[in-house]
């Protein structure tokens, strides 16, 4: 896939307008671009991507390998910087911030899991579910920490080492950990795809049960029709662009609108 | 198999550089080592081509004393001996020569003009030749004129009509320079020596001690006759008491003797550079460990598509190869370098000119460096050979992560090796083992060390989490101690690579301390002298002042006692040693204390002799007995026995009558003790001495602490040398962790990806590998000062025997070292930090 800056728009993309309205959202995208080498070998990620993550809901973004959901991610989460376009986190415009800033934005304002290796082999659970508040060198709230490590169960695994635990509960320590900071906005990236189903959805579901239960704002990618069943929200991407949404999803029409996306592509 | 592994050689450009780099570093020391003496050597033959052009044959007296130089210190040859010689058929001329060393000329600063060990010699002027050529002025005429070659004219800075005062075996004396005289090739001097040329009566007179007397006699032969038909034919003439020989054999015998001097400090240098390579092997051996571990499920893939387990060492050995053999080019040309670059230096330091030969590079530099390079380099690459070729090919399918081998093994194996070399080097140090002593202590020393490398891993653990607590105040700072304790046998190595130099170091530094201390301790209550006289030795014999001084020093009011001591070398009963002559030994006594163990010390009447109990014992004898004694000059004394003295820790000798102070070399004392009445004023007294001595800039006097510091300050000297050169095996170890850290970072780039998108900053990712890097540099110095200590306090201890009784810990030195070793963990950690912390966030983190 080459597509050029100023290459045509796809007609999907007016579909776009029901998330128009951004203000108040956890974060959000303004007509963000992403576009990576220059000249001939020019490609572009992300082509006017505007998008709204509202507070306290759960959000999953799909859409087919290299259809720039990393990307969008990656920009949201200040991991990346955009090329043209502007983010927020909160009411915080982070575009142009350098790196400290955007580092300290993910150390406060942000949590992560990714798909693997979200542990740090040398720290016990405790202290890898501590990290980012020792890294800012702030005191966990003792009552919400307590309240988080009952909610992923970990309590009889706080002393052990990642390497002595599973691979679920590898991922339920670090969804602890993204939790215990109470950050803005907590982006997962394919949390449940080095795990086997069960496990997969104990951690879905305990995702799920945090923006119920604590009014945490989760942002996911994924592929997994399943796993974005879970979400309130599902946003579509297709080269480079939202092209669709579903909201209060079931499996069943996440898959049907992933197959509309291949159909669509398949026509273009 | 063979393209496989050397592509994945270049493939890994950096890995390549950073051990490679411990090679070079190794190689260029010992290729410099060869290229810096061949060069030097061949300087040294061209410095004294022609020296003896104009002397077919040489005459000289045999030495009178055992074991004494008779270039430097000559024995007399009577004048009717040059007109002997002459008269020998074949003989075209014979020239009388009065030459000695120990002229010594006083510089326009007042101070006394030194050489780097070259003679200051003192001749008679016999006109120039064609090696010698008078570049300003004119010969000597008159008893007060004095010429000199231009290198002493140049370092004393002086010039032709300046008035230049000369001590010789006489005090000072004052002289016109009436000439300065250069060498053929326009040399300023011949192997950095420096000549004072006097007319023939005053260098008799000044340098051998009798007027008519010569030191030497040069012939040359008629035209159409050989030198050595002239030689045997003058042998034939003199007779057996004489020595005659060619000028072409004395050149010889010159050059080699330089050449012995140079192929001792060769030794020297490629001792260092041994213990360079030794520090390297453990670089090596570490990088390719940490290769193999990186590789695994590389390795396991290879042998799951049927590669042999002799393959996989085949492979790994080739890579060595590969390296050694590239770091022994960089490295020869790197040595070939440094050697021309100290030839320079050598030729140059310190006033001494020395045309430079052409840089040469001798077959054992090109042998050398191949040999070492690639030996070394395999040698440290054997153990992780091994250990990859047992992986087993399932690894490619299993997590990468490799589990903690026990340490048990290696534990064992370290503490039998390090008690094995501690046993043989304590048997080195306990003076049983006769010649091989020196090997068995460094085979001691070199077992031991491995001994310890291998018990540091277990140390690794306690040491380095009580260490890392001193930085654990901060998140980086916690996360860089536990990521130091996390390989055990990773960070023990890289730290036993900065023992190992800086244990040698410490070593050295306890050994010199406890002397120190010891000489302090001993100053402070055994002697009992006030002020001492004596100046620093740098040649074999000591500097001396004028004998006048002592009667003076005598009358000095609120002076008690006065003893002085000169020094010379003397055949007892047919063997060579040192001895004093005591002007007044009931003083002399009473400075030290000595007491009579046999007969009873009184003032020593003449051919009277005190001598301790060691040397009596040797020399088999008791108070009363008879000993033959031939001085430098004169004929043999018979010489009795007045005392023999119980062992005393400070002054242990053979003390002559001054009855026969005439036969000495250099009738004059090197040394002098004063005692003062009870409270008369010391500073009073030393200032009225140093007025004495104004005319013998060579010595002076001090206090018992001052002439303590004194006799302590060459240490200085000893230590620098030995801490620069060993600065080389610390800079390998230094490589070291810079390379464990690189790889390290390498290995974790993930979790570098993930604290960097959680949150932390790039300072903080620097701080963290500094605190690894710090922590691991510490722990290896912690490692060398205590193994430093044990070497240096087993030393000492061996040397109790010998009067070293206090061990001294050197602790602020020490301290300066764990200091440094701190700034040195710094630096290492520079690069590595910087990599880490340039780690791209998202390409650490994404997956696959």
């Amino acid at each position: 896939m080459t597509l050029t800056m100023g290459g045509a728009h796809r007609p999907g993309a007016t579909r776009q307008s029901g998330a128009a309205d951004t203000s108040g959202a956890a974060a959000r995208a303004v007509d963000v671009w992403k576009v990576y080498g220059s000249g001939e070998a020019e490609v572009a990620a992300l082509r006017g991507v505007s998008v709204g993550l509202e507070r306290g809901r759960y959000t999953a973004i799909m859409g087919p390998s290299g259809s720039g959901k990393s990307t969008l991610m990656h920009c949201l989460a200040g991991l990346d910087s955009v090329t043209r376009g502007e983010v927020y986190v909160g009411d915080t415009l982070i575009t142009g911030l350098g790196d400290r800033g955007l580092t300290d934005l993910r150390r406060d304002k942000v949590g992560f899991i990714f798909q693997q290796f979200n542990l740090l082999p040398t720290l016990t659970a405790e202290e890898n579910i501590l990290l980012p508040l020792s890294i800012a060198g702030r005191k966990p709230d003792r009552q919400w920490y307590d309240t988080v490590i009952d909610t992923v169960g970990l309590r009889d695994r706080l002393r052990h080492r990642p390497t002595q635990l599973s691979g679920g509960q590898q991922q339920r320590v670090a969804c602890a950990r993204a939790l215990v900071s109470r950050p803005d906005v907590i982006f997962a990236d394919e949390p449940t795809g080095n795990l086997d189903s069960r496990s997969g959805a104990e951690v879905l579901g305990f995702l799920r049960n945090s923006v119920r239960q604590f009014g945490q704002t989760i942002v996911m990618v994924t592929h997994d029709a399943n796993a974005a069943s879970y979400a309130d929200r599902v946003i579509f991407l297709a080269d480079g662009q939202i092209v669709d949404e579903l909201r209060e999803p079931t499996a069943e029409a996440v898959l049907d609108t992933m197959k509309n996306l291949d159909t669509m592509a398949a026509v273009a | 198999m063979l393209r496989a592994t050397l592509k994945s050689v270049l493939s890994r450009k950096l890995r390549l550089v950073l051990s490679g780099l411990a090679v070079v570093l190794g190689v260029m020391f010992v290729s410099g080592a060869f290229v810096l003496t061949d060069t030097l050597g061949r300087s040294f033959d061209s410095l004294f081509a022609g020296v003896y052009a104009g002397t077919d044959v040489a005459v000289t007296a045999k030495p009178a004393v055992a074991g004494v130089d008779s270039g430097e210190r000559p024995t007399n040859l009577p004048a009717d001996l040059v007109a002997k010689v002459r008269s020998v058929p074949g003989v075209a001329t014979a020239t009388g020569v009065a030459q000695a060393d120990g002229a010594r000329v006083i510089g326009g600063n007042g101070k006394v003009v030194t050489t780097m060990g070259a003679p200051r010699l003192g001749t008679n002027w016999t006109g120039t030749s064609d090696l010698v050529q008078l570049r300003e002025g004119r010969g000597p005429q008159a008893a007060d004129e004095i010429a000199v070659n231009a290198a002493l004219a140049k370092a004393a800075g002086i010039k032709v009509g300046d008035r230049v005062g000369v001590l010789t075996l006489q005090p000072k004396k004052t002289f016109t320079l009436v000439g300065i005289f250069g060498y053929s090739g326009d040399r300023d001097s011949i192997g950095g020596s420096m000549f004072v040329a006097f007319t023939e009566p005053v260098a008799q007179e000044l340098m051998l001690g009798a007027k008519g007397t010569y030191s030497s006699i040069d012939v040359t032969a008629a035209p159409g006759q050989s030198p050595e038909k002239v030689r045997d034919a003058v042998r034939a003439e003199v007779g057996g008491g004489y020595e005659v020989k060619t000028g072409k054999e004395l050149q010889a015998a010159t050059v080699d003797s330089f050449r012995q001097g140079l192929s001792f400090f060769n030794n020297i240098l490629l001792g260092f550079a041994g213990v360079a390579l030794f520090v390297g092997v453990f670089l090596i051996l570490n990088t390719f460990s940490i290769i193999v571990a990186q590789r695994t499920r590389e390795l396991a893939l290879m042998r799951a598509v049927g590669a042999s387990r002799r393959q996989m060492i085949g492979a790994v050995l080739v890579e060595a190869a590969a390296i050694g053999l590239v770091a022994s080019v960089v490295g020869l040309a790197a040595g070939i370098g440094v050697g021309a670059g100290l030839a320079y230096v050598f030729g140059h330091v310190g006033g001494t000119d020395l045309p430079l030969a052409s840089i040469g590079v001798p077959a054992a530099a090109v042998i050398g460096a191949f040999g070492v390079g690639l030996v070394v380099t395999l040698v440290a690459a054997l153990l992780p050979a091994l250990r990859a070729s047992r992986i087993p090919p399932v690894a490619a399918l299993q997590e990468a992560a490799t589990p903690d081998r026990p340490l048990t093994k290696i534990t064992v194996a370290g503490g039998l090796m390090s008690a094995a070399g501690a046993t043989v080097g304590g048997y080195g140090l306990s003076g049983k083992a006769g010649d091989s002593t020196m090997w068995l202590i460094m085979a001691g020393v070199l077992v031991s060390f491995i001994g310890v490398a291998l018990l540091t891993p277990v140390l690794a653990r306690p040491v380095v989490s009580v260490l890392g607590r001193l930085f654990s105040w901060s998140v980086p700072g916690k996360l860089g101690r536990l990521n130091s304790g996390r390989n055990p046998r990773r960070t023990a190595i890289t730290a036993a690579a900065l023992m190992v130099g800086l244990a040698l170091i410490t070593g050295v530094n306890v050994i010199l301390s406890s002397v120190t201390a010891t000489l302090h301790k001993q100053g402070d209550t055994l002697v009992k002298a006030d002020l001492i006289v004596s100046g620093e030795q740098m040649a074999e014999m000591p500097p001396t002042f004028d004998p006048a001084v002592l009667d003076k020093m005598r009358g000095i009011p609120g002076v008690r006692d006065v003893a002085g001591e000169y020094y010379d070398r003397a055949t007892l009963n047919g063997q060579g040693w040192g001895v004093d002559v005591v002007t007044d030994l009931p003083a002399m006594a009473r400075m030290f204390p000595l007491n009579a163990k046999e007969g009873s010390i009184g003032p020593l009447g003449p051919d009277q002799l005190a001598i301790d109990e060691a040397h009596a014992k040797i020399l088999n004898l008791h108070a009363g007995s008879t000993v033959t004694v031939q001085l430098s000059r004169g004929a043999p004394h018979t010489m009795t026995v007045a005392a023999v003295l119980a062992k005393n820790d400070v002054f242990n000798s053979i003390m002559l009558s001054p009855s026969v102070v005439g036969d000495l070399r250099v009738p004059q004392p090197s040394w002098a003790y004063v005692r003062v009445v009870p409270g008369a004023d010391v500073a009073a007294v030393r200032a009225q001495i140093d007025r004495l001595l104004a005319d013998s800039p060579e010595v002076n006097v001090t206090d018992r602490s001052g002439y303590i510091q004194q006799q302590t300050k060459q240490f200085d000297a000893v230590l620098m040398m030995i801490q620069v050169l060993l600065a080389l095996a610390i800079l390998i170890a230094v490589l070291g962790i810079v390379n464990t850290l690189a790889l390290s970072v390498l290995e974790r780039t993930r979790e570098l990806g993930l604290l960097r998108a959680i949150g932390l900053r790039r300072g903080q990712v620097m701080r963290m590998v500094t605190v690894e890097s710090v922590v691991i540099s510490v722990f290896g110095a912690l490692l060398g000062l205590a193994v430093g200590c044990g070497l240096g306090a087993a030393v000492v201890r061996a040397l109790r025997s010998e009067g070293i009784t206090s061990l001294a810990l050197p602790w602020s030195q020490m301290g300066v070292y764990l200091v440094l070793a701190g700034v040195v963990g710094v630096v290492a950690a520079v690069l590595p930090a910087v990599r880490a912390a340039r780690i791209n966030v998202l390409g650490a983190i994404a997956h696959e």
